[in-house]
């Protein structure tokens, strides 16, 4: 089998004294959909930003198509063409739509932006009637479409997602959930999904983790894992 | 009537001058939320480039054309100060950033106080004086018994500003490195996700702002013909003054801050004491900031998230 696109192993990420990961090790391959579940303050985002090299790990390696990417700063490690959708959505409150798009587009030097706009309005209909209000006007959940558009229109070979279903409605959830599992499906998008949701995140995906105070504690496939009594007592009670 | 004009042509001059230095202030102010103290003599650092490019242009070289010798001056300048304040930004106070918020602010009036201090010593503490430029007036307006002239100067210091700053506006609205400016000012972990060099940038927008002080610098060196190791402090002070009052953070309120500063202080000596201007200017700025604790075109604290 060939290499994994992403690899993590042994990382531990402190914030001062604070240990919030003690040694993740996992592997997202080309073309998955990979995602990790956990509670809250389990590590999850903290997984995805040290990623990103903010925080940097503390110990182990992180591996991005072979390249040791653990010691490099943030913004190079995102011109390695990965993306991410942070906790929060981020939008840059005091931006057009447009310019937040533009944002995005940096890291492809806006070689496709034109193409990239159409798509993402195909995507997401809701941005083109708001493209040119500020960003800080849009409510929540055309805002996490924002974020997840602004990802895109960097053309990334990863995405990582950091809960985009975080306080939005059950339809808006679904929406966003079908544009990922589409993106997936037809450009083979490989995509690393962070969710408290753990239901939808675990059908969506093909492989996922269950993050424990910062420590993998199970892996396994996105049905497996629904199935697995341990996640359905802790994740799945009551859920969906 | 007449002294109105000629006051509020005064004023408009002065008021482009700290307007052009409140644009440094409230660009840092805005990235990295640090008052640069350094600012102002980064300004007086830059009269002084001015002046001693201006005489070498003049006397060594012998360049008689004053359009050309004030351009080059001006580009001499607006890159030698830049570098002073690159400088300064990787030397005092990036290793500082993550510290507590006062170190840095420490360290900027330690560096003010370097740079005011150094060019007493390497220029000596008196007033150095231009030989005067462009000394022609145009009559606006003869009342019979008082005439209200504007000065070529006058002119030249109202257009390179407004020139300078509509370039500057387009910068920092149509390009991706004003975009990039303005994400890292927003959102700096953000901006750097999206592939932003963030130190970069910070070190940008302390030469952009420096430039600008430039500018200034040289119009102030040809507007008052005389510069001094001590003139960073009361323009600086006058020119953060414009920043708050105008709202710190916003462009168009340093600029609008810069102006008002400017027609109070210029009124104020023509209609009441010359000594109090000074008063004057920063009571106006007491009153506004506790009525309008944001300044003029400040941002409200609240944004929907």
């Amino acid at each position: 089998m060939s290499a994994p696109m992403l690899r993590a192993e042994g990382v531990k990420t402190q914030y001062g004294k604070i240990i919030a990961l003690r040694g993740v090790d996992l592997d997202v391959n080309e073309g998955e959909i990979v995602t990790i579940i956990g509670a809250n303050g389990a590590g999850k985002s903290t997984l995805m930003m040290t990623i990103c090299g903010a925080p940097r790990a503390s110990e182990g390696r992180i591996l991005f198509e072979g390249q040791d990417i653990t010691r490099m700063p943030t913004h190079e490690i995102m011109r390695l063409k990965i993306a991410q959708s942070p906790e929060g959505r981020r939008i840059f409150p005091r931006m057009s739509v447009f310019e937040n798009l533009q944002m995005g587009a940096a890291l492809d030097n806006y070689a496709h932006f034109n193409d990239d706009l159409e798509r993402m309005f195909d995507l997401f209909p809701r941005l083109k009637e708001r493209l040119h209000q500020r960003g800080g006007t849009l409510s929540g959940g055309e805002q996490q479409m924002l974020a997840i558009a602004r990802a895109l229109m960097s053309r990334p070979r990863l995405l990582l997602l950091d809960e985009p279903s975080l306080g939005l409605a059950p339809l808006v959830v679904r929406q966003i959930f079908d544009v990922i599992r589409d993106l997936n499906a037809t450009e083979g998008l490989t995509v690393f999904l962070v969710e408290q949701n753990a239901y939808h995140a675990l059908k969506l995906a093909h492989r996922g983790y269950v993050l424990v105070n910062g420590a993998i504690t199970l892996s396994g496939t996105g049905r497996a894992l629904l199935e697995n009594p341990d996640v359905k007592a802790a994740y799945l009670e009551g859920g969906a | 009537m007449d002294i109105f004009l000629q006051q509020l042509i005064n004023g408009l001059t002065l008021g482009s001058i700290y307007g052009l230095i409140a644009i440094g202030y409230t660009m840092v102010f805005g990235i990295i939320g640090m008052v640069n103290f350094a600012h102002g003599d980064v300004f007086m650092v830059s009269t002084f480039t001015a002046l001693i490019a201006f005489l070498l242009l003049t006397t060594v070289l012998g360049i008689t054309s004053i359009f050309l010798v004030l351009a080059i001056v001006l580009v001499v300048a607006m890159a030698f100060t830049g570098l002073v304040s690159w400088s300064i930004e990787r030397v005092a106070y990036r290793p500082l950033r993550g510290s507590f918020r006062l170190a840095p602010m420490i360290s900027a009036i330690g560096m003010s106080i370097l740079l005011s201090n150094f060019v007493q010593v390497a220029q000596g503490p008196r007033n150095k004086a231009l030989p005067p430029i462009l000394p022609d007036v145009i009559v606006v307006w003869d009342s019979g018994s008082y005439q209200v002239t504007l000065a070529y100067k006058q002119i030249l210091i109202m257009v390179v500003t407004a020139v300078l700053l509509f370039g500057f506006w387009w910068l920092v609205q149509k390009t991706p490195l004003g975009r990039a400016q303005r994400a890292c000012e927003q959102d700096r972990k953000m901006a750097a996700l999206l592939g932003v060099d963030v130190d970069r940038t910070i070190s940008l927008t302390f030469i952009i702002g420096a430039a600008l002080a430039a500018v200034a610098g040289v119009l102030y060196l040809s507007y008052y013909g005389v510069v001094n190791f001590a003139d960073g402090f009361v323009p600086g002070v006058k020119a953060f003054t414009a920043a708050v009052l105008g709202g710190i953070g916003s462009l168009p309120g340093a600029v609008i801050g810069g102006l008002l500063i400017g027609l109070i202080e210029t009124f104020w000596s023509a209609y009441f004491s010359i000594e109090y201007k000074d008063v004057a200017a920063f009571s106006i700025l007491a009153i506004t900031l506790v009525f309008m604790p944001q300044g003029l075109l400040g941002r409200p604290e609240v944004e929907k998230v």
